[in-house]
């Protein structure tokens, strides 16, 4: 096999290798090679520069053929097939003619960010860009039409347009996108705020259960994710970083190594992180790991999961200037109250686990720097290329890869860009992947954030809530990777969900006095954004203390959620719909028991009823019922299915092992220590839609941070007793 | 050392502790069967050996002796298993990362038990999908093994075949 450098980006593969296997990669995936292999056109092929095209965001070939320019990230939550079905919505279009291909950072930049944001994190992959792009659709639309009407001199008014197919009324003409598209990409675009988009009630293509456009190649082996790149001449690298985090590298033995089968080099990437270069990546892993190191630990070395533990239990006793929300007396109320209310929580550390571990891509050659990345922000890993190189924006291009798995880990955090930036300058013209190993990957991520929370409720003679006090103690995210967005040492963003206002994530209930705060409590671990990022342990927090309101005040779960949400329509909506589709009124079978939650995040509203049954101390959880109202529904079998994704993660986290602290560094290494849901886990999974046409909610993360509370809520109707400390075998349950 | 790949002589000079999996991606060169562990736990990397499924980064070359391996490449020239074409109908996959591995563990669950229990697939199907599919798994092998029709699982979802685009 042969591939030969025919242009910068473009490489063509010649003949194929013994066993039928395709070496594919490097910028463009040649269509042709995937159609060799048995695969569908790679709809995430970069765009290429210059190419002929109606305005950015579409490319309409002579044979109809309607290339659409994503931005966002794909990682398989459906981002790509969503805005595709937005512009061929606006442009109108034929969906069977569509193929989409995604724009670089490079060319972004290059174009004053033609395309906007790259970021696909926070689920606003879609909410986020739709109204340009949707512009950007309507206004390709305008300039094909008008071209067409120039072309027969016939006023504009005349003609319709229907897939693709432009028909002059009056006399029957026709003619097709294909035919007009270069005449229309010399027309001036119209002013994009000039246009009326459509009613997203009279969709017909957006907001239908379109089958994703991208599934076909996932099913045989030839979608090729990052960490399955080859090109010629490439190196491979694997990776290893001082166990505890703070730590640095004293030494190292190069000589060890040097000698081993393929093995072409150790680099060091900085003072805590070394790589060995071989080959292959097996050869380069065994390699790291019988490289001895010599570690200088630093002062976390002494630190374990207990001290850790003991400093956010001292935080919720402690006193200070703590408070983000203050709605009259909260303490005071509470403990003039007839009944007092008081439990305590905890959620642990998570691992973001993608499936595909941490990798990148970088080759160097003289002043132009590239990489290949499964990464959730294009522009993100294309300023850690400039930086870790020390070569212009301008000089540097990023290919970005559909990811397996994102949950977050691949976002605000570009270490993976930079530690194969660094390791790629020592080999000069030569494409070096490095891969991280699992457990690299798993002891060196940005982990969920640690937190407990302090609850205090006050009720009156007649159960009804007087007061409420939540006291969250745990560590920042923002600490981690944005401390300049902490004020006076208060970190808002550690609160999400239980905002006084929206619109992204607004605590669903109105009390008469209301005391929330956060006492920041850091370590040493790094933490960062895990899907659903905060809403995780403040759903929890919340939504299992309303459930022990409710009990203390001797009313149903859902009638005393009811009463305090009467200002609160939308999350109201979203609690009723789920209720009344799990029949919540009817009773069950013997041995089953109902829990509910309801919580808002990424600008939508998410409700769930568990219902399971506890045999001993094994909890089966036997299904779950979601609603949800995202404003809009862009494809609703999609939603659906991210509903469904976020049920795994969720049941993982609140029943599988933590990830812990034990002298200073990660205790868990891999997935025999920290374990992921399979599927004999899973519960029938049903959701009902709500969308209300007034507002773009995300769809990725929204259900998550209800999954956990609503079972944990079963699991104490099932006990009687409340479940408190998360995982729950700390409650000494686990899931069958 | 020779291996037998999808019904082809391969002679690979390699290390014999080189797991089966490292051999397949980087010196056959076909990454359709994917790293996601290396101890066994996830799937990602299932193919079969003599028919049979294995976790290759957990079996070394030097155990392969004249076993015959089919990997993901060769359940069929263009998608045409019945578990391919289940999964491509209900979109199974999200990411798609362990897919390969999904697909290759459902096909061995059907070929050995092609009427397959929910309580068969509970046991066969311990593959780890991070992006949550499960659901979707359970309902490919439903369709894949003809116990449910296509459009009878899409209407669970509020869809039919003619709504798919």
């Amino acid at each position: 096999m042969t591939i030969q450098n025919t242009s910068r980006r473009d490489f063509i593969i010649k003949g194929s290798i013994a066993g039928g296997g395709l070496m594919l990669g490097i910028g463009a995936l040649p269509e042709f090679a995937l159609a060799q292999s048995g695969g569908a056109y790679d709809q995430n092929s970069p765009m290429k520069t210059g190419e002929p095209e109606i305005n950015a965001w579409v490319s309409i070939k002579p044979d109809d053929t309607v290339y659409i320019r994503i931005a966002r990230s794909e990682m398989g939550q459906g981002t790509r097939t969503g805005l595709a079905q937005l512009v061929t919505e606006e442009l109108e279009c034929n969906w069977k003619k569509v193929k989409t291909q995604s724009a670089t950072p490079g060319q972004s930049l290059a174009r004053k960010r033609v395309w906007g944001e790259h970021g696909t994190g926070g689920s606003r992959g879609i909410r986020i860009s739709e109204d340009y792009v949707r512009r950007g659709a309507a206004a390709a639309r305008i300039m094909l039409v008008q071209a067409a009407a120039n072309q027969w001199n016939v006023p504009v008014t005349e003609l319709k347009v229907d897939k693709g197919v432009i028909t002059h009324v009056p006399t029957g003409r026709k003619t097709t996108y294909g035919k007009v598209a270069e005449l229309a990409s010399t027309l001036t675009p119209p002013d994009p705020q000039s246009i009326t988009l459509k009613d997203p009630r009279k969709w017909t293509v957006a907001g239908q259960p379109y089958a994703r456009i991208d599934t076909a190649n996932k099913v045989n082996g030839t979608k090729v994710y990052g960490a399955d790149l080859q090109m010629p001449g490439m190196l491979c690298a694997s990776v290893k970083s001082c166990p505890v985090f703070g730590g640095k590298i004293v030494s190292y033995d190069e000589a060890k190594v040097k000698n081993l089968r393929g093995v072409k080099g150790v680099v060091q990437i900085d003072d805590a992180t070394v790589a060995v270069v071989a080959d292959t990546w097996w050869r380069a892993n065994t390699a790291l790991n019988a490289l001895p190191i010599v570690w200088n630990e630093g002062k976390a070395s002494n630190v374990s999961q207990g001290d850790i533990d003991q400093m956010l239990r001292a935080g919720l006793d402690e006193q200070g200037d703590f408070w983000q929300r203050k709605v009259g007396d909260a303490p005071e109320v509470i403990n003039s109250s007839a009944k007092k209310v008081e439990a305590i929580y905890y959620t642990p550390y998570r691992a973001h686990v993608t499936m595909e571990p941490m990798n990148a891509t970088v080759k160097i050659s003289g002043d132009r720097a590239e990489a290949w990345v499964p990464t959730q922000n294009g522009e993100g890993s294309h300023a850690a290329l400039s930086e870790a190189t020390g070569i212009p924006l301008a000089n540097c291009e990023v290919y970005k890869l559909d990811s397996g798995c994102g949950l977050g880990r691949r976002g605000s955090t570009q270490d993976f860009v930079t530690y194969a930036a660094k390791v790629a300058m020592k080999f000069p013209g030569v494409p070096v992947k490095v891969l991280w190993s699992r457990e690299e990957d798993m002891t060196h991520d940005y982990y969920h954030p640690i937190a407990m929370a302090k609850m205090s409720a006050g009720l009156d003679a007649g159960g009804n809530v007087t007061g409420m006090h939540i006291k969250v103690a745990g560590q920042s995210i923002n600490a981690t990777l944005a401390p300049s967005a902490i004020k006076d040492g208060k970190d808002e963003r550690q609160l999400q969900g239980l905002y006084e206002k929206g619109p992204d994530a607004q605590l669903g209930y109105t009390f008469p006095a209301l005391l929330t705060e956060y006492v920041m409590k850091n370590t040493h671990v790094p933490v960062g954004p895990w899907r659903g990022v905060n809403t995780n342990q403040n759903g929890i927090f919340m939504e299992c203390f309303m459930d022990e309101c409710a009990k203390a005040a001797g009313k149903d779960p859902v009638k005393f959620r009811q009463a305090v949400m009467q200002s609160h329509p939308k999350h109201l909506g979203v609690l009723n719909a789920a209720a009344q589709k799990a029949n919540w009124d009817k009773p069950l079978p013997a041995g089953t028991y109902r829990g509910v939650a309801q919580f808002m995040g990424y600008a939508s509203y998410s409700a769930c009823v568990a219902e399971v049954s506890v045999d001993g101390n094994v909890v089966h959880v036997k299904r779950l019922v979601f609603a949800l109202n995202s404003g809009h529904v862009v494809n609703p079998y999609l939603t659906r299915e991210q509903i469904e994704g976020s049920v795994a993660m969720a049941l993982g986290a609140i029943f599988n092992p933590e990830i812990t602290v034990e002298n200073g560094r990660i205790k868990q290494q891999n997935l025999d220590s920290y374990p992921m849901i399979k599927l004999a886990s899973t519960p029938r999974i049903e959701t009902v839609l709500v969308p209300t046409y007034d507002f773009w909610g995300g769809v990725g993360e929204p259900t998550i941070c209800v999954v956990g509370p609503a079972v944990a809520n079963a699991i104490s109707a099932a006990i009687g007793r409340p479940v408190r400390n998360f995982p729950l075998y700390k409650e000494g349950l686990s899931l069958a | 050392m020779q291996l037998n790949i999808n019904g082809q002589i391969h002679n690979v000079d390699v290390e014999p502790n080189m797991p089966l999996l490292w051999a397949i991606r980087e010196v056959i060169g076909l990454t359709g069967t994917k790293y996601g562990c290396g101890v066994a736990q996830c799937g990602a990397c299932t193919v079969y050996m003599n028919g049979e499924p294995v976790r290759s980064c957990s079996v070394p070359v030097s155990a392969v002796g004249a076993t015959k391996i089919t990997t993901i490449e060769s359940l069929s020239k263009d998608n045409s298993h019945p578990v391919q074409k289940a999964w491509i109908a209900l979109d199974v996959p999200q990411c798609g990362y362990c897919q390969s591995g999904q697909v290759m563990a459902a096909a061995a669950l059907l070929k050995r038990t092609p009427k397959p229990t929910d309580a068969d697939i509970d046991n066969a199907m311990s593959n780890i999908c991070r992006c949550g599919t499960y659901q979707k798994i359970r309902d490919g092998i439903h369709v894949a093994s003809g116990q449910k029709t296509l459009a009878e699982v899409l209407a669970q979802y509020q869809a039919s075949p003619a709504t798919r685009g």
